[in-house]
């Protein structure tokens, strides 16, 4: 224990007297988290619509009018032409066209769905996508007003009352985000990833770099046991890690003002078995790397890979089947998805228990890995 | 004394290839780093909302109530999970992320529904808003549909949406010009962030300072062999852009390819910038990684739209290399436009070369002092 404990120390000391390391890994990651953040939504406030209204009716009329009223779309063209309308989308002068055909308002009242075409840029990929699930909600309101409007009626006055006929009404309610924005969600998948780079990247480099300066041997002649020194390496970049998530946490209640719903306590046992895990992912790369630019581009591509295939940014939702198989197996895809159950959702523990399991097998793996491919002995 | 300064330049450009091509393991990682990336990323990278995942709360499952579900469970783009009887929560399902959406029936539904009383209630989960939006619109649709169908209602006005620039809308082709510029500025960058930190650690560095070289050939030197090495890993990305994943080339390849060159000269330098700034080898790489990584991905219009950050953010991301690139590549390869319409771009990538590189010489020469 007290062999442990010197060691603990001198990484401790060796972390405290690099300030430039210091201000490292605590400056650039805040800066980021309050930049970034708020760079980070697939919101898109604004669409130059390009009207081609070949039906001309008042159905036709109250159709535009709920798309302009949803204040996300604005008529920037108005034509009877597919070219011009074409034209203008090459042009940017709209980045989408709403086509209503002839004869519109005639099939609604015949009962026949008519068809409108919705032609978008999709140059841009994510927001075409927005643009299309904006559009999507409009319409199904649309016709959900339609419905109710077209409904016969019986009677005189104020006792006039719907036919009896068949129907429903759709509510909707959207739970823990009712606006639909994206901050509490992108800044919690950021903070999860910057607290990820600074962990993986101090431990990654840790050992290749005593190997480099020849500082691993004089570790190798003590008489400290292979477990001790990894804990001893550990358990700074731990706390720093947890310090870490503290500071990005307290951004994130007092600038954004982002309320937390859930019991913050269990953020930090979710985020203190995912460390283990993402250090001991770092630890296992630093020993099987020979150089520090080694360590770096492999520390690249696991970071990279953790990002892209968490579902950090893009949901793993929306991801093909053989990316989600891989996505269950990455430590990060369960911290953050902890986080927002707990901070968005209000989750308990029950919630996040498999989450936890999850992480928790991975560090268990990592860790023995890394602690068989640590030898003592110089090859 | 030029002819001289010359020859040397010329034998540090060779002694830096050498170093290269001597590590092999490094080299195999350079080379196939990128090819990994872009096939892994390209197919996973997506925000489309295909398969949303539905609860049914149905207290009374009668002929109408199994009807519905029948129809929401035969709806391409939606996975019905679980058809619950109403006894236990549905909330939970949202909260773990079990169901994206669900819907929840009244107790009686084929009554209510006859006499057009019924009241159904969509809810989804909101912490991801794109895909809760979207999902609670599909099934509000599947709905509505149902219910014109079964005569309730009037119609559903359907939609024919078409993807202009890009008619397959294979997601993941139009992430894959950005996922290129994120690779590539990232792999160069990361390339040449060791080169001049490295002579600091292992001290040769007082050998580089007496030698005749200048601080503009040092830098150059460091970056021409690796300029090589880059090259290729942005003809191979863009080959397997091609072959993969199909994205067209509608405009011009050989625009395309020099605007690749000019991008990877910028990142390259900036890697010799931050390497000759840093300390040491350590402080290099998380200076490029912390530094360049995130900023990238998220200010670059790779994933975000840049048109949906906030106004005071939007100038900020002209700072980024990758942002013009990724203008140029969309550009050429999806609207297939030409020089006429990305003069600005390719200028502007231009001019952060020389800047860079012009930098890096100049804070090279500040240690010196």
């Amino acid at each position: 224990m007290r062999t442990i404990l010197f060691i603990i120390r001198k990484e401790t000391l060796q972390v405290l007297r690099d300030r430039i390391m210091l201000i490292q890994i605590f400056l650039p990651p805040v800066l980021q988290l309050l930049i970034l953040a708020q760079a980070m939504t697939f919101e898109v406030k604004h669409t130059d619509l390009a009207l081609v209204d070949l039906d001309g009716t008042p159905a036709a009329e109250r159709l535009v009018e709920r798309f302009t009223a949803s204040g996300r779309f604005d008529v920037s063209v108005r034509t009877a032409s597919g070219d011009v309308a074409d034209e203008a989308l090459l042009t940017r002068e709209a980045n989408a066209v709403l086509r209503i055909p002839a004869g519109f308002e005639r099939d609604l009242r015949r009962g026949r769905s008519p068809e409108v075409q919705l032609i978008l840029n999709a140059e841009d990929g994510a927001a075409a996508g927005v643009v299309q699930s904006y559009a999507g909600q409009i319409l199904a309101a649309f016709s959900q007003a339609e419905a109710t409007a077209t409904r016969p009626r019986v009677g005189l006055g104020a006792t006039r009352v719907a036919a009896v006929r068949p129907g429903v009404r759709i509510q909707t309610r959207k739970l823990y985000n009712p606006e639909g924005k994206y901050l509490a969600y992108m800044a919690i998948g950021l903070l999860a990833s910057l607290v990820t780079i600074v962990g993986i990247l101090l431990t990654s480099q840790n050992i290749a770099r005593e190997k480099e300066i020849g500082a691993l041997e004089q570790l190798n002649v003590t008489p400290i046991t292979k477990s001790q020194f990894i804990v001893g390496k550990l358990a700074p970049f731990w706390v720093l890690g947890l310090i870490e998530l503290t500071v990005g946490l307290l951004v994130i209640r007092l600038v954004f003002g982002i309320p937390f719903v859930g019991f913050v306590p269990l953020v930090y046992l979710g985020a203190g078995v995912y460390l283990f895990a993402a250090l001991g992912l770092g630890l296992l790369v630093s020993t099987v790397v020979q150089t520090q630019q080694q360590a770096q581009f492999v520390t690249f591509f696991v970071l990279v890979t953790f990002f892209f295939l968490g579902g950090i940014f893009t949901p793993v939702d929306s991801m093909p089947g053989w990316a989600q198989t891989v996505a269950a197996f990455n430590p990060i895809r369960h911290f953050v998805s902890l986080l927002r159950t707990v901070l968005i959702k209000g989750g308990g523990l029950g919630d996040i228990a498999g989450g936890l399991g999850a992480m928790a097998a991975f560090a268990a793996v990592v860790l023995t890995l890394a602690l068989l491919r640590y030898r003592k002995t110089a090859a | 004394m030029i002819a001289f300064r010359m020859s040397a330049f010329r034998s540090f450009v060779v002694k830096e290839t050498r170093h290269i091509l001597r590590d092999r393991q490094t080299l195999a990682v350079l080379l196939l780093m990128p090819v990994a990336m872009v096939l892994l990323f390209g197919f996973a990278i997506r925000t489309d909302v295909e398969d949303v995942r539905v609860v049914i709360v149905d207290p009374s499952r009668d002929a109408r109530s199994t009807d519905l579900t029948r129809a929401l469970a035969s709806t391409h783009a939606l996975r019905l999970i679980a058809v619950y009887s109403g006894l236990q929560p549905v909330e939970p399902t949202l909260r773990t992320g079990e169901a994206n959406v669900a819907l929840l029936l009244p107790t009686d539904f084929a009554r209510r529904f006859e006499r057009g009383t019924a009241e159904v209630l969509v809810m989804s989960d909101g912490a991801n808003a794109n895909y809760a939006a979207t999902g609670e619109a599909y099934v509000r649709t599947v709905v509505q549909q149902w219910a014109a169908e079964n005569g309730g209602g009037a119609p559903v006005v359907r939609v024919a949406t078409r993807m202009r620039f890009n008619p397959t809308l294979a997601s993941q082709n139009l992430f894959v010009p950005g996922l290129l510029a994120f690779v590539l500025t990232l792999v160069s960058a990361l390339m040449t962030a060791i080169s001049i930190a490295k002579e600091k650690d292992t001290g040769t560095m007082e050998v580089l300072l007496v030698s005749p070289l200048r601080p503009i050939q040092i830098v150059v030197g460091k970056v021409a062999p690796y300029l090589v090495l880059a090259f290729v890993n942005a003809l191979t990305a863009l080959g397997l852009a091609f072959v993969v994943f199909g994205v067209p080339v509608r405009g011009s390849l050989a625009l395309l390819l020099a605007a690749a060159l000019v991008y990877v000269l910028v990142s390259l330098a900036l890697g010799v910038l931050i390497s000759s700034r840093a300390p040491n080898q350590r402080t290099a790489m998380m200076g490029a990684l912390l530094g360049l990584m995130l900023p990238t991905l998220a200010l670059s219009g790779f994933i975000f739209p840049i048109a949906s950050m906030p106004g005071w953010l939007q100038p900020v991301t002209n700072i980024v290399p990758a942002t013009w690139f990724i203008l140029i590549a969309r550009g050429v390869m999806l609207k297939g436009v030409g020089l006429a319409v990305l003069w600005k771009q390719c200028l502007v990538l231009c001019a952060m070369a020389a800047i860079l590189l012009a930098a890096g010489a100049r804070s090279f020469n500040d240690r010196i002092e």
